[in-house]
């Protein structure tokens, strides 16, 4: 008979994606599959596989597992036993010591046989806590042996924390089959010390359109909330002002370092700038002649200093609310020519409701 | 000006507030000739609706003469008498250009909230919550109208304010509720809420083709305007009668082969699973109270279409699903794109197939806007529909 897992072995070499990943083939993925005589079976679908790790358990947590069923079974079929090696009354424990066991029992089949025991992990710290209590109770009776029984809550003790150790990591660990499937959408995780910023939005206007407006900075200001202007300088440079803190002006020298016309333009903030800023906004077709997908992307980093670190807090406040609502205003410009005001968010510093605002509040804003 | 503002659940008051302003370059300022209180405002009467502030300014239903424009509206001129949709839009995004103008991607600028509340956002909407916008609404003396090039819509001479009014939001919601159910001749439509909504839902079933139409509700005087003006063959009060099962006997036991839910987030239901309901909603365990949504799944002919033009506000409790997906129902719902219906609805007008003005029972001035709102959502006084006049 096939075990279950050797058959996911045959399909993961099987798999061209896998053998391409793993070097053995570093033809393309279309060769590779009709030398192992798989083929698509709708025609245009991309390609997916999927394999799912069986979760390989750590030493403690099958020690732990193992733990439970021997207890269990000392505890269902001897209680007596167990009761006198503890140091409590046999006869009026004998039912209880049972139940316990029993419950030791599924917490340790439990372990053994799921491939992340997360749940059963945690069952088996909520019987420790109930194991403590009771022997806690039993401390009080007058049969109890306190010196034996003193040992046996030192041992549950210190299986309790392993318990908690093994548990916790099982609930920080991502479930085995997660993030393993090359194939499917994921989205990316900043990389370290980088605070990624990314947006999305579809403008209803052709992509050569679209990428005109992006290629004059002075927009920017525009419909993005925290910048006060940019201006552009000499060399494809330009100069960023954001709004911050009266009393405080905070800018910077950026240049543009890639531009592909109609599909991206990326700037950096120059080597003498106060902060490590990226941006970049990429253009795509929207499939079905539904304009223009535009993604913006901003990454920034702090440069060592008081003042890198008071621009980094100003920059991190930025959530990806604002960011989305930027390229919102965005496509209001391209597709309306200004960005709409409503009476309640006419005048942006206060909470306001929604009816006209008094003169001198608008003369505020103008 | 004078005003009706939202001062807390149950509480409104006509108050001085500055006049509105140009704001962007599509704008029109409008003078109030006449606006209508909705079934919906009640919900937000009543404080059911999300996100409002003291001082917002009710009101989505109005109508008047254009006595300023922005520098880039062309189409409308200062004099101009215009009755305008209810939802904002631009005319120019992927949604508008869909026909789908209650979908504007451009006309929220709140949109962020509502993208948390509801996943995607719609368009704004006038004096419905800072949710749909923040915008001021028309039960006002001057209102202003972004995009004042899109959605008014010019009234010819010779027609009465009450007989176009309504073109801003109840007759193409009650209309599009009808259309969704893609009448057939034959069929047989049944309305839930014999609201001023669900009147014309009524009447446009007929006007659309339906054989027979079944209207619901409980109280007396809106059955009987349901069938004497706008053309019910049936009435059912549900509070004396098995809806279910009056449907299943007046349709040989398949049921209507459209439902329209013209009653939306605050639906009664007699007994226990009306007071499940109110207890739920009280509590704030569900936004939405929908007892009339339910019914008309269960009633629905299998392989037909449920009709939403209630209006619901965030999520619901004990939604019959296995009933929609074993019996091959589709839900059909929306705002209303209302800019889509103007102008055909108008020619029904002009044609004499309808006139709405059937349906009001009140008119008041601005400053009786509290009264108006006090009698509408206690159904006294047999009120169906509330008209405010400069």
């Amino acid at each position: 008979m096939e075990t279950q897992q050797a058959h996911h072995n045959r399909q993961v070499l099987d798999n061209p994606r896998t053998q391409h990943r793993n070097g053995r083939n570093e033809s393309r993925p279309g060769l590779a599959a009709r030398r192992a005589g798989t083929q698509r079976a709708v025609k245009g679908a991309p390609w997916h596989s999927s394999e799912t790790k069986n979760g390989d358990k750590d030493r403690v947590t099958n020690f732990l597992g193992w733990f439970s069923i021997g207890l269990g079974l000392a505890e269902v079929l001897a209680p007596e036993a167990v009761a006198r090696l503890i140091g409590v009354d046999e006869e009026r424990n004998r039912r209880l010591l049972r139940a316990y066991g029993m419950r030791e029992l599924a917490a340790g089949v439990g372990i053994l046989a799921r491939p992340k025991p997360t749940y059963w992990m945690w069952n088996r710290v909520i019987g420790d806590t109930v194991d403590i209590a009771s022997m806690g109770k039993a401390m009080q009776a007058y049969d109890t042996d306190p010196a034996k029984l003193r040992m046996a809550m030192l041992a549950v003790a210190g299986i309790t924390v392993l318990d908690i150790a093994s548990s916790v990591r099982l609930t920080s660990e991502k479930s085995p089959a997660a993030g393993h499937d090359p194939g499917s959408f994921q989205l990316e995780d900043p990389e370290h010390g980088m605070s990624v910023l990314k947006a999305t939005v579809t403008v209803n206007r052709p992509v050569e359109h679209v990428y005109a407006f992006w290629k004059d900075p002075r927009n920017y200001a525009e419909f993005m909330d925290q910048l006060e202007s940019v201006h552009p300088t000499t060399g494809g440079r330009s100069r960023w002002k954001i709004k911050s803190p009266p009393g405080m002006t905070v800018e910077w020298d950026a240049e543009v370092v890639a531009d592909t016309p109609h599909e991206m333009i990326r700037w950096r903030s120059t080597e003498e700038s106060s902060i490590e800023n990226t941006g970049t906004v990429r253009f795509r077709r929207a499939p079905g002649d539904r304009g223009t997908i535009v993604t913006f992307e901003a990454e920034y980093k702090p440069r060592a200093g008081a003042l890198g670190a008071a621009i980094g807090k100003i920059l991190a406040a930025i959530p990806k609310t604002q960011l989305q609502n930027d390229l919102r205003r965005f496509k209001q410009l391209i597709e309306v020519g200004e960005v709409l005001k409503s009476d309640a968010t006419a005048v942006p510093a206060l909470m306001h409701p929604a009816q006209p605002s008094a003169p001198r509040d608008m003369e505020a804003t103008r | 000006m004078k005003a009706t503002t939202w001062e807390g659940p149950k509480h409104v008051e006509v108050t001085h507030v500055p006049e509105p302003e140009i704001l962007n370059s599509h704008d029109a300022i409008l003078k109030v000739s006449s606006t209508a209180i909705c079934g919906s405002d009640l919900h937000l009467f009543n404080g059911f609706m999300p996100t409002m502030e003291h001082g917002d300014i009710l009101g989505h239903e109005f109508m008047g003469e254009v006595v300023e424009t922005g520098r880039e509206v062309k189409k409308i001129k200062v004099g101009d008498r215009v009755v305008v949709p209810f939802p904002i839009a631009c005319g120019q995004c992927w949604s508008c250009r869909q026909d789908m103008w209650s979908l504007c991607e451009n006309s929220n600028p709140n949109a962020w909230m509502q993208e948390k509340m509801l996943g995607h956002h719609g368009s704004g909407v006038f004096g419905y919550s800072h949710l749909l916008g923040g915008f001021a609404g028309g039960q006002a003396e001057y209102v202003r109208v972004p995009f004042a090039d899109v959605g008014p819509l010019k009234v010819p001479e010779g027609l009465s304010d009450e007989q176009v009014l309504f073109l801003s939001d109840i007759l193409p919601t009650g209309y599009m509720g009808a259309e969704m159910c893609d009448i057939a001749p034959g069929d047989t439509i049944a309305v839930w809420g014999c609201g001023p909504v669900g009147q014309f839902a009524i009447a446009s079933a007929k006007m659309l083709g339906a054989e027979r139409v079944i209207a619901i509700d409980r109280f007396p005087y809106r059955l009987r305007i349901a069938r004497e003006r706008a053309g019910a063959d049936v009435t059912i009060n549900y509070e004396e009668t098995s809806v279910m099962e009056a449907l299943n006997e007046l349709t040989g036991g398949v049921g209507p082969d459209g439902c329209i839910d013209a009653v939306g987030m605050e639906s009664h239901a007699p007994g226990i699973e009306g007071l499940y309901d109110k207890a739920k909603q009280s509590m704030r365990w569900e936004n939405d109270r929908a007892a009339a949504l339910r019914h008309a799944i269960m009633s629905c002919r299998n392989g037909r279409t449920v009709s939403v033009i209630g209006v619901y506000s965030g999520f619901i409790d004990k939604f019959p699903m296995g009933s929609l997906m074993n019996r091959s129902l589709t839900i059909k719902s929306g705002q209303c794109h209302v800019h889509r219906y103007m102008k055909p609805l108008l020619e029904r007008i002009l044609n004499g197939d309808i006139d709405p003005s059937f349906v009001i029972t009140h008119r008041m001035k601005l400053d009786d806007a509290p009264v108006g709102y006090d009698i509408f959502n206690h159904k006294g006084d047999d009120c169906l529909k509330v008209v405010l006049k400069a």
